[in-house]
């Protein structure tokens, strides 16, 4: 275009717009709530397809569980003629009478009536330990570990199972069950497997030999059979192994298992994270002169453990599920206490097993997910500090 | 103290137990000292009580008589001829049949899922994350109670049974399908597929060579799927379907004939399968997250289109990342399959370490074996994976 030609067309221009058009807003079918499903939904036939099957699984999936533990749900009732369709005459969902009724039973298990305050009490400390510990910004963190992994199991011991000398009745494990067993369990499993986790990776990376080679050894044994084996082995080979006088009550065997298998699942969390601390700490740590000991206890382990937080709450996850196995070995766990009670005349109905797999699964799911949830909170909190 | 550090002065003198090679190996010698007092320990006092209660010791009891009756039996075994070693093998395969059937389902349903939750579905990716979170928070145990008790056991009696389309019966005895009879004339389809498996081999080989020496591609999918399945199928249409059903009967109080599917291996199968796909979606997801982005974009600008991108880019980076911890899970998958001890599926661990111990009391020996044997599954499985994991790893500067 010349420069005349330019000048031209400007010339013939009768009107000059000065004031800027205020911006349209984007098509009805592009933004808002219709362009998210337009985008996120409905973008190409085989979308729309995969929208459609998803959403008519749901629709048959979510309302019957919602049938089921609200709709059709029995709320009353004095025994299993309540939650029977062939009583009722209608469709019955979930029968929580039969829970309130049972309520005690899946949570202290055939624990004295009478003392069952001890169990609460247990409970709180419980509770005030593990906030304690995974509250990162608790006051006196320090002191909270020497609670959780010293004070706690001593006193838990002494409130549970009873101590004469401090008018605590004996109370014999029998007699424990429900969730009481269920937390007992796990915590236990918590409670020994991190520090013996801790050692046995601190062995399999030994220079020693004799230390690498029966740390490695044990993990990988461990590691390497089912849960299961394990527990049989502690239930009915472990009486066989110590004298007549100290053969072990069957929920100390059980323990025994849990805590050993779950000691090898924690050394190996560990001893990634040992592995992901740079070379140079090591180096830097010997260089100012400290002993091995405080080498590991001030330097190495601290930021180890840090880094490997969420892979520990995701390995006490999998611990707190593994617990259920010691049904198996005859022990009254929640979930040996509700498979008890649904198979019980006074309550035994089509419905009563799924509702009482229904409080189980809720029970778990709350707390593992839970958990979960903390685990990636920690992390996100970990990779924030790593940002540069 | 002398602060002179020339080069040819003698190292300080340490005392003799505070030097670092001694003092390791006075710690050696210590833990080796503990291992031995207290195996020797558990020794005595085992070998005491069981002279005491009598019980044998040793492996003679491989040969006695089982004299118990097992549900499913893959291999000829009854309860008055059979001996308690014929009993560990029927329990061994049918641990290695669950867990070979639900590592397929459980890949499969994995994949999906892993998949799925990437999806830009909104709805699809919402889904899949609720069953991963959902599945992988309650127990498997309670899963597979939920499953055998629950749901398989509230079916309808042999009287009701539900008839499902194709001839086979659902009640909670368990699922009755046809049974496949192969007629003579079977064995060419069989020699058949044979053929089509190594002319696949074959060709994909060649292809493979090809393709690296003159950079031309071959239909390998069209070819494989016309040799694999197209080849059998024509034979079997030559010698004129040599193959027949033999369909389940429902009678007034059994049901005869055809494949009865104990619903002790539906429950655990169906527990199994879903609970560790959960965890193989994880993997997965985590594999395919772990390829940058840069890899297809980078893909995209040489002009590859979206799916060889994915077949030739993104799958091959992912998997180095899911092989190994997938692995793991399958692992896990055949550990949890000794659960089945839960709901009386006669896997191993409820025919050997069960009945058989309770049988012969026989603890140490019984237990023994059975670790033994899944630790010689996992230590393969891992000897396998090591050796794979060296010919995949990424070859660096």
């Amino acid at each position: 275009m010349t420069m005349a030609e330019g000048d031209l067309a400007v010339a013939q221009i009768a009107f000059v717009r000065r004031a800027g058009i205020a911006p349209q807003p984007p098509p009805v079918a592009m933004a808002g709530a219709i362009g998210w499903l337009r985008q996120n939904l409905f973008s190409t036939p085989f979308n729309i397809a995969l929208t459609v099957i998803i959403a008519l699984l749901l629709a048959w999936v979510i309302p019957g569980i919602v049938n089921f533990l609200l709709i059709d749900a029995v709320w009353t009732g004095a025994d299993r003629d309540a939650c029977r369709d062939v009583v009722q005459h209608r469709e019955v969902g979930a029968c929580w009478p039969f829970v309130w009724d049972r309520l005690n039973y899946f949570i202290y298990g055939s624990y004295p009536i009478p003392q069952r305050w001890r169990v609460d009490i247990f409970f709180a400390m419980l509770a005030i330990g593990v906030v304690w510990l995974l509250w990162l910004n608790a006051p006196r963190r320090d002191l909270g570990s020497v609670y959780f992994f010293i004070v706690l199991p001593v006193s838990a011991f002494i409130l549970l199972h009873g101590w004469a000398a401090a008018g605590l009745l004996p109370v014999d494990t029998n007699l424990w069950g429900g969730v009481l067993v269920t937390i007992v369990v796990a915590s236990v499993g918590i409670v020994f497997s991190l520090p013996v986790g801790i050692l046995l990776a601190l062995g399999r990376r030994s220079h020693m030999p004799a230390v690498r080679l029966f740390s490695t050894l044990f993990i990988e044994f461990v590691r390497g059979v089912p849960l299961i084996t394990v527990l049989f082995m502690a239930s009915v080979m472990l009486p066989l192994f110590v004298p007549e006088q100290l053969e072990p009550d069957k929920l100390l065997r059980a323990l025994v298992g849990i805590a050993l298998f779950a000691s090898a699942y924690m050394a190996e969390v560990v001893r990634a994270g040992l592995q992901a601390i740079p070379k140079g700490q090591f180096e830097g740590a010997m260089a100012v002169g400290l002993s091995y000991s405080q080498r590991m206890r001030l330097v190495i382990l601290p930021q180890a453990l840090k880094v490997t937080i969420p892979n520990i709450v995701n390995t006490t996850i999998g611990l707190f599920k593994d617990t259920t196995l010691v049904f198996i070995v005859g022990i009254f766990d929640l979930l040996n206490t509700i498979e008890v009670s649904r198979i019980d005349p006074k309550w035994a109905a089509p419905v009563t097993s799924a509702t009482g797999y229904a409080v189980a699964a809720i029970f778990y799911l709350t707390f593992c997910y839970a958990m979960s949830r903390y685990a990636r909170a920690i992390e996100a909190r970990l990779a924030k500090s790593d940002q540069r | 103290m002398s602060t002179d550090l020339s080069a040819g002065s003698a190292p300080a003198r340490v005392a003799f137990y505070n030097d670092p090679r001694i003092r390791s190996i006075g710690y050696q010698i210590a833990l080796c000292a503990v291992i031995v007092v207290l195996v020797y320990g558990a020794v005595t006092n085992a070998i005491e009580h069981l002279q005491r209660a009598h019980i044998a010791s040793g492996f003679g009891f491989w040969n006695n008589n089982a004299g118990f009756d097992i549900g499913q039996t893959l291999i000829e075994y009854s309860s008055q001829s059979s001996t308690y070693g014929r009993a560990f093998w029927v329990g061994l395969l049918n641990t290695l049949l669950v867990a070979g059937i639900g590592i397929v389902f459980a890949t499969v349903l994995g994949f999906v899922i892993g998949i799925s939750r990437l999806s830009k579905n909104w709805l699809l990716s919402k889904t899949a994350g609720g069953y991963v979170e959902t599945i992988r928070n309650i127990p498997l145990l309670l899963q597979l109670l939920f499953w055998y008790n629950a749901v398989l056991k509230a079916l309808p009696d042999m009287r009701d049974s539900i008839a499902v389309p194709g001839g086979a019966f659902l009640n909670n005895r368990g699922l009755f399908l046809p049974l496949p009879i192969f007629k003579t004339g079977f064995g060419a389809v069989e020699i058949a597929l044979v053929v089509g498996v190594i002319g696949f081999i074959v060709f994909a080989i060649w292809a493979r060579k090809r393709q690296e020496q003159t950079g031309r591609q071959a239909p390998v999918v069209s070819v494989s799927l016309a040799l694999v399945i197209a080849l059998p199928l024509a034979v079997l249409a030559l010698e004129r379907f040599p193959l027949g059903f033999e369909f389940p009967q429902a009678g007034r109080f059994n049901i005869t004939g055809g494949i009865e599917v104990l619903p002790e291996f539906a429950a655990l199968l169906f527990g199994l399968s879903i609970y560790t796909a959960a965890f193989i979606a994880e993997v997965v997801r985590a594999g395919i997250l772990a390829v940058s982005s840069g890899q297809v974009e980078a893909a995209y600008s040489l002009g590859l289109r979206p799916r060889p991108t994915l077949r030739l880019i993104v799958v091959p980076q992912a998997m180095r990342v899911i092989i190994p911890p997938l692995t793991s899970q399958y692992l896990n998958l055949t550990k949890n399959s000794t659960l089945a001890v839960a709901i009386g599926y006669p896997d191993l661990v409820q025919v050997f370490t069960g009945t058989v111990l309770n049988q012969t009391g026989q603890a140490v020996e019984v237990v023994a074996i059975t670790m033994l044997v899944y630790l010689t599954i996992s230590l393969v499985t891992s000897l396998l994976m090591n050796i794979y994991n060296s010919r995949i790893a990424l070859v660096e500067r």
